[in-house]
């Protein structure tokens, strides 16, 4: 069924009784041209695009619980192109572009909200290192500006500019980001996805690969053997656990990110703010809760909850930019496995072995690049070779020194 | 977390700061393999989702460096000692 103004009036004059669940829970079929291992927004965005770019529609998505249950469900939902270096620019603001025109594509309301990101800089040497990239990001095809003190206040008068330590100086702004509804992104994909013959199989985990010689032709699940052409990994967080059936190493460790809500308050924050001189990043959801959220609590974990220190430290972040947040009470708070990559940036390339292919170490910037990631793997897995905006990606970058070093963070997932 | 220091006994994991993975060594920077022997070292991880033997230094409390074994499922911890006896 396709969702319009139309579909809404004759189900809303014939009690709601009309509506159609949005995809088949799919049981598997003995063999598949693609299986995707993840149904997350990365897994679903890749058997959309196989499906719809690439017409490869014997296609099943393998999800271990319910599709969205991961990191999909449990990132601050941020939408943005705001970086700086060749190889991750045009990648980010490709998925901008897809953002942009995602919900008509998918006839789905995925609450994409342009409502403007905004990073604050509280030095001269920031400010140069902002100016810095918001040129890159132009260079890329980009929007961004730069704001001075008056330029941020009239945004946000209430933000911390006398801060005796971290003075608010200005701001990058990037009006075309935003903010976006991550279950609806996930719900939507799926739903695209089965209305071109996609498979969507639930609650059945991976257990082990299916090789032939060095050639992997399949997967062990829960719910049995399952043959392909091809397999595609996109279990951000598990990474290593998959690569490991394969006998593969990756450059990755497995780390907990938290994240929170505020009860709901009135409209406070139109946009989304992230303060300069910590890690804190903060934006308000169409409810009136305030999400925000900080580092990674910085210790190898696959527990998803964290502990007390980072709490302490985010919520030090948020009262240095904006005091009257201080009375506030926590609605909720939530932990997801990021895969954090050694150099802080993903990995969408072929594994060693013939017929598996990666996708993995998003660290904690997955959710904004879930189409272009999706359709970049898609175009991996179609045509044995990485799409324009994603040659960077690569696993033996580590091996060649080609790091993608944005934050200049290193090899240690620690200091991110 | 609380983390049992030999030296000082179960302490708040705040007052430690994290290395990673105690189980890779540091090759030797003159074999022929070195260059692969040193991409391993730095870059490749077990990452296991279970028993993680990991180094912690008790940075706000006795300032030694402390071996952990740890359940990265649970946070449970098995064991904790000094990484370097004697020392």
């Amino acid at each position: 069924m396709r969702y319009s103004f139309l579909s809404l009036l004759r189900n809303g004059l014939s009690g709601q009784s009309g509506w159609k669940p949005a995809w088949r829970d799919a049981s598997p079929k003995p063999s598949y041209d693609v299986i995707i291992v993840g149904g997350g927004g990365h897994g679903l965005a890749t058997a959309y695009y196989l499906a719809s770019q690439h017409g490869i529609r014997n296609v099943a998505v393998i999800e271990k619980g319910y599709i969205g249950s991961g990191n999909a469900g449990r990132n601050t939902t941020i939408i943005r192109s705001n970086y700086l270096l060749p190889g991750n620019e045009p990648f980010y603001e490709f998925s901008m572009k897809l953002w942009e025109g995602l919900e008509q594509e998918l006839n789905y309301n995925a609450m994409v909200s342009q409502r403007g990101i905004l990073n604050l800089y509280h030095s001269d040497a920031q400010r140069d290192a902002y100016a810095r990239r918001g040129n890159a990001m132009r260079l890329n095809g980009a929007d961004s500006e730069l704001l001075d003190t008056e330029g941020v206040r009239a945004m946000y008068p209430f933000l911390d500019f006398a801060n005796a330590r971290f003075p608010i100086r200005g701001g990058l702004l990037q009006r075309r980001a935003g903010t976006a509804r991550h279950d609806a992104v996930v719900w939507g994909y799926a739903r695209g996805a089965d209305r071109l013959g996609v498979d969507i199989i639930q609650n059945c985990e991976v257990t082990g690969l299916i090789r032939e010689g060095d050639v992997v032709t399949g997967v062990q699940t829960t719910c049995g053997e399952i043959r392909a052409g091809k397999v595609g990994l996109a279990v951000a967080g598990s990474s290593s656990k998959l690569a490991a059936m394969a006998g593969m190493r990756l450059p990755i460790e497995s780390h907990v990110l938290q994240a929170f809500v505020s009860e709901g308050l009135k409209p406070l924050i139109d946009g989304v703010i992230t303060f300069g001189a910590g890690h804190f990043y903060i934006s308000q959801s169409d409810k009136g809760g305030l999400v925000f959220g900080g580092d990674i609590d910085g210790y190898n974990s696959y527990a998803q909850r964290g502990n007390l220190p980072v709490v302490e430290d985010v919520c030090e972040g948020g009262m240095a930019l904006m005091p009257r947040i201080g009375r506030l009470r926590l609605l909720r708070m939530w932990g997801g496995i990021m895969d954090m990559s050694m150099d802080g940036s993903p990995i969408i390339d072929h594994a060693p072995l013939p017929g598996l292919y990666l996708n993995a170490g998003w660290c904690y910037g997955g959710f904004k690049a879930t189409p272009a990631s999706g359709w970049c793997f898609a175009h991996l897995l179609a045509k044995d070779e990485p799409h324009a905006t994603g040659t960077a990606f690569r696993l033996d970058r580590f091996r060649t020194g080609h790091l993608i070093d944005e934050k200049g963070v290193g090899a240690q997932p620690n200091l991110h | 977390m609380r983390i049992p220091c030999p030296y000082c006994g179960a302490r708040d994991a705040h007052e430690f700061a994290y290395l990673g993975d105690a189980t890779v060594t540091r090759p030797d920077p003159s074999a022929a393999d070195a260059p692969a022997a040193f991409h391993d070292y730095v870059y490749l991880r077990d990452n296991p989702a279970g028993v993680h033997q990991e180094l912690w230094y008790h940075a706000n409390g006795c300032r030694r460096w402390v071996t952990v074994t740890r359940d990265t499922r649970t946070h449970a911890i098995s064991s904790a000692v000094f990484t370097r006896s004697g020392s």
